[in-house]
Parts: structure tokens; C-alpha cells; sequence
């Protein structure tokens, strides 16, 4: 017989080492796949690192990946430890570069001390709109987040390839005007301004979570919408304001990729980061500072896999097929954090410990005490909510 | 007479744009009736297509290949359902790294396919043929029958699992499980099988789409050649409200905007105008409707228009 109970939370030591371990099975494993189908997984992993972060170039294009990664993380962050499953960081990074270019194609002739500030602007605004829609869907009539901001990605890249290939093209081509130098996003050493944003961006939204009202009011509505409610949380305000939050913080990334690496906007400037964003702020577990980390791996696995193709002649894909195995692992390691097994033949167990009688579960009594005294507080937030 | 051939051959392109997508749509409505929000069906398309036609091409054999390809799929959602049911992972991220991995294997195998045509047997096997007196019915024969045999054989799976669910005892079961996994648990259905079962069917589903988009509709591999099907299929789930018979229709409205699509590039003749339809702007209109179905069913707030209620949710007996 195997019985599986639930653990207390493990500490963040346990946490940590389990999945670094679970990285270090994946490449194994994936290792073990490359060798059965005739490569050197020694020499491919080498090549990874190399073509990552082997000379300044390739430094400066895994940071093109890296940047972006880290900012929609942080935004899908927000609204994942609201438990609002936002999955559309892909589609609200397409608006905001929209927004971006939009501002930049019309008015590229000004100083950049205005353009630039003004396409952030815009492209916050257009990504967080997208946001808007499902968030106030959600409120309004309760339709599931997760399959409205999937669906409003393929609206909005479709958006972009209308525009590609229709109004915005440039003469035959279907191509849009490069922006001018004004719209371009200055380098500081040598890597554009973006990864300095987005350290800014981390640091904030880090405080944001762990040490204001509203980032606790988040944390209370992803533990449960009803223990805010009577606690006196505006859980739609709440919602509404962190969901515009959220697509402002993807929006700002389109802008960036657009201005900085792109340099244009292109149907497919997204190359799927939004997805990424997902996996990688779930593998940090929503921290911020662990997105940094999770992002950096991933952008040089993106950055690392594309060079696969170039030096080895190995398709890019190799790398698609060993991020999935990583998170693959990553993600079932999860299971052993948080859950025991015991194996028991007759009157015999293992491991031997004895399973847990009661399965503790800090985080539900938590939010409780907490709100409790956070009533106070937030009691005024009720009355302001209603009208929303 | 013209008109009715022209239609005619209008519907018959409408089935064969229509089903790979319906095919994966009713393997996201198995997923999704116990409970499990699958979004790796794209994957899952993409491994079937392209592990059935690298062996249709190497060694021609079209039974091994469509084999191979279920196999493959089942592969893939072997992978999503061991995580996400035995080992509880969040739905939404594994089903999104199954997509990236099917992606990422598909591209690996075709990497020397490109560009290439299949050998004339395939065709023989699994393209278009009558099927003797079905083939005879007016209108219905020539657009279902004297196809593909996997155009009747999806429409038919269709059917089946409508059959399943509504009078059977184990489509009963199956069908608390994904509203109610305790009490399907408490009163002595496990659980684990069915969701098990049901995951692996819906991924076979998903292969079998595969199969036919890429060996018998495209019949030439290129790069991640089901465009965006599973997305769509995704979406075709909800249009149809998880009722099997209802994604018949929506598989095949999609065909028939993509039918549209193709036919009228130059503009459709309107009293004398031209109506400009712009391919990307239809290419939106899936999604778009996805949305306004999501929100009518939240609107009409009748229960059978509801999703499972489960839906995203692993399911932990001691959590009961």
C-alpha cells in the first residue's frame, strides 16, 4: 500500500535544494535523450553555455531575452498570487508594443526625453487595457480568466499581423517602418537601458508584494475571495487594480523589446516570451527575486539554444525539448515538497516516521489572524469599492 | 446544377478544413470532463503529426504510421497526466510545457522532412474514397463519404462520446468526476483511473488529428504545421459547451470561416461591390466568438452551459 499525506510547508533551504536537484535530473535525463538520438549531450550543454554567454554579443542577446522575461514575469507575479490565472502576458506584451510603436511611428520626430517616457506610457496603457477585459469579465459575470486572457493573446498577435500586413506596412513589403533613432532605447554598458528597468521593476514590485496594503490585500484574495470579502478587502477594486497592474507591467515589456532589441514592431516581436513568462514565474514561485534567476536560465536556454543551430547544426529545438524536461521535473518535484509517501507491507513502513495525523496547513489559518487585524484598515476600502 | 456542385465542393472542402480541429477538440472535451484544463493539445497534434509522417515516409507503411503517431500522442499526454494527476502540478504550466516540448520534438523530427512528399500509398489508404452506399446519400454522401475516411470516422467518434456520456453509467462517472471529484470519490468511483483513461484518450484524440492533418490534408511536412489547430481546438472546447455533438458544428464553422477565407481572397461580389475580407481580422473570429460564448454561458447561468466544476483543479483525497 502507498499512502500519500500532505507535509507542512517545507523551509526554504528543503525548497531550493529539491529544485536544483530536480535540474540537475532533467539534464540528466534530457542528456540520456540526446545520446540515444546520436548527440554528444556533454558537448551540446557546452555549446549552450557557450553560445549564451561565450562573447559580449552573445552576452548582450541572451540579455535581450532575459529583460523581457524578468518584466512579464513580475507582471504575471501580481496577478498569479491574486490566484488570477493571467496567462495572456504573450497577448499584453503584443499590445503594448503596439502602443509603443504607435506613438513612436507618429511622433519619432521629437526628443527622445518625451518620445520615449510617452511610448512607455502608451505601451503600459495598451497592455493593461487587454488586462482590463478579462479582469472585468471576471468580476462582472465570473467567466473563467485562465480562457479569456488565452484567448485574447491570438487576438492581439493576429491584431499585430493585420496591421503588418495591412495599414502599417511599409511600401510592398509587409513590413513596418524601422522607428527612428529617437525611439530607440539607449545602452548603459554596453545592454540596453531595459535591464535596468527591470531590476528597478523587481525591487518594486518586490516591496509591492511583501510589504504594502494592496500587496497583502492580493495575498488575502489568492488564499481565499471570501475571507477578503468579510475581512473588508474590495476584492474588486482589488482585482481591477492589480489585473491593470499586471498588463501595464507586460505592456512595458513590449515597449521595451520593440524600442530596444526589435527596434520595429513585428508580428511575431512576442516569439512566445508570455508563455515563458508563465513558466518561469511559477518556477520561482511567484518571488521576485527568484524571477531574476528563473528568467536568466531560461534566457540562456532561449539565447543558448538558438546558437545550438548555428554551431552544431543541432535545430534550435533541442533546447525547446530540454526547457519542457526541465520544467517537467521542476514541476513534479513540487509533489515531494509538499506531500509524503509511505510505503506499508503489513506492520512494515517506510520511510518509518509516522505520517503526519494532521495535515497542517499554515497557510489556511494565516489570512485569518492577519485580517483580523487588518480590518481596521481596509474597512474604508469597502465602501470606496462598491461603485466599481 | 452548377450551383449545387460548386456548393458541394465548397462543403467538401468545409470537412476536410474542419476535421484535425474536431478531432482535437473532442480529445480537450475528454480532458477537460474529468477535470483537467489540457493546453497542450497543440503539442499533442504536433507530436502525432509528425511521428505518423516520419514513418509514412520511411517506410510507407500507413497503418504504422497512424499507429506510431497515436503513439507518440499518447506519449506526450502520458507525461501531462502522470504530472498533473499523480503528481498534482498546475495544470495550466504543464499543459503549456507540453506544448513547448511537442513543438520542440516536432521540429527535431522534421527537421529532415521539409519539403518532402509522401509516398503514393498513404494516399491510396487514407485519401479520399466512397464508401459504398453511404457515399450515395444526397448532399450528406458526397460531403461526408467520398472523403478521407477520417472525415465519417470523426463525426462518428463524435457521436460516440456524446452516446458515452449521456447514456452510459460510466460516462455518468465520469462526467461527477469532473463536477465533483469527492463526492465521485466517496461514493467508490476512483478517480485516478478515470482521470487517467480519459486524459490518454483525449491526447489519442488529439494524435489522430495529427495524422490526418499532416499525412492525409497536408501530405508535406513544414514547421509547426498545425498553425495555431490546437489553440483554436482550445477554444472550439468552450464554443461547443463540452457537448461533443455541439463541437461538430463548431469544428466545421471554423472550417467554413477558413473555407471563406481561402475562396473569397479577391473580395466577395456584393451587389456589384467587392466586400474586402481581411484574412487575419477572420483568423480573430475563433477567439472572438470564444469570448462572447464564455460570457453568454456566464449570462444565461443555466447549469448544463456550465463548465466542469472541477475544471484546473487537482483533486487530493485527504483535502476532501
Amino acid at each position: 500500500m502507498i499512502t500519500i499525506t500532505r507535509k507542512p510547508e517545507a523551509p526554504l533551504k528543503t525548497a531550493i535544494l529539491m529544485q536544483l536537484l530536480a535540474v540537475l535530473a532533467a539534464i540528466l535525463a534530457a542528456g540520456i535523450i540526446m545520446a540515444l538520438i546520436g548527440y554528444k549531450p556533454l558537448e551540446v550543454y557546452a555549446q549552450i553555455i557557450k553560445g549564451a554567454l561565450g562573447s559580449a554579443y552573445r552576452v548582450r542577446a541572451t540579455f535581450n531575452k532575459f529583460i523581457p522575461l524578468v518584466i512579464l514575469s513580475l507582471g504575471v507575479a501580481v496577478a498569479f498570487k491574486m490566484i488570477f490565472w493571467n496567462i495572456g502576458a504573450e497577448g499584453q506584451m503584443a499590445m503594448g508594443g503596439f502602443g509603443a510603436a504607435y506613438v513612436a511611428l507618429n511622433y519619432g520626430h521629437l526628443s527622445p526625453w518625451i518620445l520615449l517616457p510617452a511610448m512607455a506610457v502608451a505601451g503600459a496603457i495598451c497592455g493593461s487595457i487587454w488586462a482590463l477585459i478579462p479582469a472585468f469579465l471576471k468580476t462582472k459575470f465570473n467567466t473563467s480568466e485562465t480562457l479569456v486572457t488565452l484567448m485574447m493573446n491570438y487576438i492581439a498577435l493576429k491584431w499585430l499581423t493585420y496591421l503588418q500586413y495591412g495599414p502599417w506596412k511599409e511600401g510592398a513589403f509587409p513590413k513596418i517602418p524601422t522607428f527612428s533613432d529617437n525611439a530607440i532605447l539607449p545602452t548603459v554598458f554596453g545592454i540596453h537601458i531595459g535591464w535596468i528597468i527591470a531590476l528597478v521593476l523587481t525591487v518594486i514590485i518586490h516591496i509591492l508584494l511583501t510589504r504594502t496594503k494592496l500587496g497583502y490585500e492580493i495575498a488575502v484574495i489568492g488564499e481565499s475571495q471570501d475571507t477578503a470579502r468579510y475581512s473588508g478587502i474590495a476584492v474588486t477594486k482589488v482585482i481591477i487594480i492589480t489585473m491593470l497592474l499586471s498588463g501595464a507591467l507586460c505592456g512595458l515589456a513590449g515597449m521595451v523589446q520593440s524600442s530596444a532589441v526589435e527596434k520595429t514592431l513585428t508580428q511575431g516581436f512576442t516569439a512566445g516570451l508570455g508563455f515563458t513568462a508563465v513558466i518561469t514565474t511559477w518556477l520561482a514561485r511567484l518571488s521576485a527575486p527568484a524571477i531574476l534567476l528563473t528568467s536568466f536560465v531560461f534566457g540562456v536556454l532561449l539565447q543558448g539554444g538558438s546558437f545550438l543551430e548555428t554551431a552544431m547544426r543541432i535545430s534550435a529545438d533541442m533546447a525547446k525539448m530540454l526547457q519542457a524536461i526541465i520544467i517537467f521535473f521542476v514541476l513534479g518535484s513540487g509533489f515531494f515538497l509538499n506531500y509524503r509517501i509511505t510505503f506499508a507491507i503489513g506492520s512494515w513502513r517506510f520511510p518509518k516516521e509516522k505520517p503526519c495525523p494532521v495535515p497542517v496547513r499554515e497557510a489556511e489559518k494565516e489570512p485569518l489572524e492577519k485580517a483580523a487585524t487588518a480590518e481596521d484598515g481596509a474597512q474604508n476600502d469597502a465602501k470606496e469599492g462598491e461603485g466599481l | 446544377m452548377e450551383a449545387y456542385t460548386s456548393i458541394l465542393l465548397f462543403l467538401q472542402v468545409i470537412a476536410m478544413l474542419g476535421t484535425h480541429v474536431l478531432f482535437a477538440t473532442l480529445g480537450g472535451i475528454l480532458c477537460e470532463k474529468v477535470g483537467n484544463l489540457n493546453l497542450g493539445l497543440e503539442g499533442l497534434m504536433l507530436l502525432g503529426a509528425s511521428f505518423s509522417f516520419y514513418v509514412a515516409l520511411n517506410y510507407g507503411n500507413p497503418w504504422l504510421a497512424l499507429a506510431i503517431g497515436c503513439l507518440a500522442s499518447l506519449a506526450g499526454s502520458l507525461i501531462y497526466a502522470f504530472l498533473t494527476i499523480s503528481l498534482r502540478t498546475n495544470q495550466v504550466v504543464t499543459g503549456l510545457a507540453l506544448t513547448i516540448f511537442g513543438t520542440g520534438v516536432s521540429s527535431m523530427l522534421g527537421k529532415t522532412m521539409a519539403g518532402v512528399s509522401l509516398p503514393a500509398q498513404i494516399a491510396a489508404t487514407f485519401g479520399a474514397r466512397s464508401l459504398p452506399v453511404l457515399s450515395k446519400i444526397p448532399l450528406l454522401g458526397p460531403v461526408l463519404f467520398q472523403q478521407s475516411p477520417f472525415v465519417p470516422a470523426a463525426i462518428a467518434t463524435a457521436v460516440l462520446i456524446y452516446l458515452f456520456y449521456t447514456k452510459t453509467s460510466l460516462g455518468l462517472n465520469t462526467r461527477i468526476i469532473g463536477e465533483n471529484p469527492g463526492a465521485a470519490d466517496a461514493s467508490g468511483i476512483n478517480v485516478t483511473r478515470y482521470k487517467y483513461i480519459n486524459v490518454l484518450a483525449g491526447g489519442l484524440l488529439c494524435g489522430v488529428g495529427g495524422v490526418y492533418l499532416s499525412c492525409v490534408y497536408a501530405g508535406i511536412w513544414q514547421n509547426e504545421l498545425t498553425a495555431g489547430a490546437g489553440w483554436i481546438a482550445v477554444a472550439m472546447v468552450i464554443f461547443s459547451i463540452w457537448n461533443p455533438l455541439r463541437a461538430i458544428m463548431g469544428a466545421y464553422l471554423f472550417g467554413a470561416v477558413r473555407g471563406i477565407g481561402f475562396k473569397f481572397q479577391g473580395g466577395i461580389p456584393f451587389f456589384g461591390m467587392k466586400l474586402m475580407i481581411n484574412a487575419q481580422i477572420l483568423d480573430m473570429l475563433p477567439y472572438i466568438t470564444t469570448i462572447l460564448v464564455l460570457l453568454f454561458i456566464n449570462l444565461r447561468k443555466k447549469k448544463e452551459y456550465n463548465p466542469p466544476a472541477s475544471l484546473g483543479n487537482s483533486y487530493f483525497r485527504e483535502d476532501r
